[in-house]
């Protein structure tokens, strides 16, 4: 597949007219990336015909200095530092007309601490490129001089646990449901209830702004009541993710500031508030001692079919490097797309300070975050406790393990599912330290916890092996094969 | 009432055999352990009194037991935590606290509400055990 370069050079490179992208220097099969390049993995699908080198030179024209035509003033500038380079084009396994495109950008092509900046080039013009049938952005290499450039998370993992005094296990949460309707008092009853029954945590759904129904206001102060009550009530820190998402950014610090008069340790935002957004109100959570967590509203209209968009491994790196302290990742074994093996790849990337090339979990360079905060994934939707072992089995203790329906539609109240839960949770964490085969003995452990705790039992008798199980569309590309011994 | 601060508050109180285990996780994971005692369990109060330096280099979870009944003679009447401090790199903090001895009496919290401008309220948490002096809270 990689055959030689085919650049111009000299005079002859900047004869007025078009020139294919490879003549043009975006194919440099012998590059060698250097360590502080980005470097950005492309599933290219060229339309029938084109060549995939020429698809994978144009990607890398296109999202650099290119343009459909050769231009003077290219000589004016160093311009063969800042041309993209497509280095290396593979088949896609098992998928006949796709590549991957590795294209290296030298560092100096991108402003720091900026994630419009960076996605301005990598997903800009290109992914509407006509000789394209489909682009997909699977995976970036960012290297540690760009990455030292933006502040990253709030609180990260371990101050947020030292804030909460949480330790050993995963959090707790639940959506407040119904996601609309509810009047402030109302809603912070569930609140309430859910928080004393247990739960760590309790969340204002995606789409729960300022509705005629209950205005922000109005929820905020009903939810720092309960929030103070179930604290009084159990002797332990909670909290509410108090959604601030607004119309502009002036109203965004508004309710934030409002959040903190109240005395709330967290505020939430939506992904669709767009990258300078997040970055802006990142930086006011870190100005405040606000934990920040972001609900990825949206991102699967880009992120999860496979042959065109932007994989959510690269989101990950995307609000790790923006600065968020929690993030939904994916539940695997709930109601919304999730690959396991995928799924530990984004873990991975949010929560491991090194994170190794690994292709089964569609992770393509290796990624050092240079002591940049953990981001702790939340794992919601469609999630009960009768899956506690698989849960901790797939996604580990530094997670939000939030059950909305799972607490708020157990048959004998929010209070008692929030228990079920949390002692579903203590036990399995509980039986997994003293060094049983949790996973294997997960439904034994859970049957033998709901002994003491009548909750637990209900829940288990109500939801007991409800499961979602649905084929994923977004799945690794690379399958382990078993190596001859 | 109950507080379930910690790791295993909603399981029923832990038995020393139980607790022994729990240590011994963390030894294998190489986390120093800790003691802690306190008559103040406010949820904000962090800092509770440490019995003797965390434990290092320990190999058997009997070295922490020894230590929590010589800690259960003298503050019996009290909240005693373990909990296990991970030195590596990157997380240098807790992995695990639980508590593993409560008062006879848990009187809880009481809630204070400061009504302030534009119905915002000020809370003020405050154990119902912290009206008397330290020491004097849960002893008869």
């Amino acid at each position: 597949m990689n055959d030689k370069s085919e650049t111009v050079t000299g005079k002859d490179r900047y004869k007025a007219g078009v020139m294919s992208y490879k003549k043009m220097g975006y194919w440099e099969p012998d590059y060698q990336p250097k360590e502080t390049d980005l470097i950005a993995l492309f599933r290219v699908t060229p339309q029938d015909g084109v060549d995939p080198i020429e698809a994978s030179a144009a990607v890398a024209g296109e999202s650099s200095t290119a343009t459909w035509t050769v231009v003077w003033t290219d000589r004016l500038t160093a311009s063969e530092k800042y041309r993209a380079k497509c280095y290396r084009v593979d088949p896609v396994p098992n998928s006949p007309g796709s590549y991957f495109a590795y294209i290296a950008y030298d560092l100096d092509l991108f402003e720091g601490g900026s994630i419009s900046n960076l996605t301005a080039s990598i997903i800009g013009n290109v992914f509407g490129f006509k000789p394209l049938k489909a682009l997909r952005l699977e995976d970036m290499r960012l290297p540690v001089a760009y990455v030292k450039t933006f502040d990253g998370p709030p609180a990260g993992i371990v101050v947020e646990r030292e804030r909460l005094d949480k330790f050993g296990r995963p959090l707790l949460g639940a959506t407040v449901k119904p996601k609309l309707g509810l009047s402030g008092r109302n809603y912070g009853r569930v609140v309430y209830e859910a928080l004393k029954g247990g739960l760590d945590f309790t969340k204002d759904d995606e789409n729960i702004n300022s509705q005629p129904f209950m205005h922000w206001r109005e929820r905020f102060l009903y939810c720092m009541e309960a929030v103070n009550k179930a604290q009084a009530e159990t002797g332990e820190v909670k909290g509410t993710y108090l959604n601030i998402t607004a119309g502009t950014m002036e109203e965004m610090y508004k309710r934030a500031e409002f959040a903190k008069e109240l005395g709330s340790c967290i505020v939430m935002i939506d992904l669709v508030i767009g990258y300078v957004a997040i970055q802006s109100i990142s930086k006011w959570a870190r100005d405040n001692n606000m934990l920040l967590h972001l609900h990825r509203a949206g991102h699967s209209t880009y992120t999860r079919q496979k042959s065109h968009g932007v994989s959510f491994r690269v989101i990950s790196k995307w609000m790790r490097l923006a600065g968020v302290d929690h993030i939904h990742a994916g539940t695997v074994v709930g109601k919304l797309e999730g690959d396991p093996l995928t799924t530990a790849g984004y873990y991975d990337i949010l929560r491991e300070d090194f994170v190794p090339k690994n292709l089964e979990h569609g992770v393509f360079f290796d990624q050092p975050w240079a002591s940049l905060g953990k981001v702790m994934p939340v794992a919601s939707g469609g999630i009960h406790a009768g899956q506690m072992h698989q849960l901790i089995h797939y996604l580990g203790e530094d997670v939000v393990l939030q059950f909305g329906g799972g607490t708020i539609g157990h048959p004998y109240g929010i209070q008692a599912g929030a228990t079920a839960n949390r002692v579903a949770l203590e036990a399995m964490i509980f039986a997994r330290n003293e060094g049983r085969d949790y996973l294997a003995e997960g439904p034994e452990i859970l049957k033998d916890a709901a002994k003491t705790c009548t909750p637990l039992r209900q829940a288990l008798d109500t939801w007991g092996e409800v499961t979602f199980d649905y084929t994923s569309t977004d799945t690794p590309d690379f399958v382990p094969t078993p190596t001859a011994s | 009432m109950r507080i379930t601060q910690g790791q295993f508050s909603f399981l029923p109180d832990l038995t020393d055999e139980q607790i022994a285990k729990q240590v011994q996780y963390a030894i294998e994971n190489n986390w120093a352990v800790n003691i802690e005692f306190t008559d103040d369990p406010h949820p904000r109060n962090t800092y509770w009194e440490m019995w003797g330096l965390p434990m290092f280099d320990i190999k058997d979870a009997a070295a922490v037991m020894t230590e929590l009944q010589s800690c259960r003679k003298v503050y019996g009447d009290r909240y005693i935590r373990i909990s296990a401090s991970d030195a590596s790199h990157g997380w240098e903090s807790l992995r695990m606290s639980f508590i593993v001895n409560r008062p006879a009496e848990e009187p809880g919290f009481d809630l204070e509400r400061q009504e302030v401008d534009g119905r915002n309220i000020r809370y003020t948490t405050r154990s119902y055990a912290t009206n008397k002096p330290s020491g004097q809270r849960y002893s008869s």
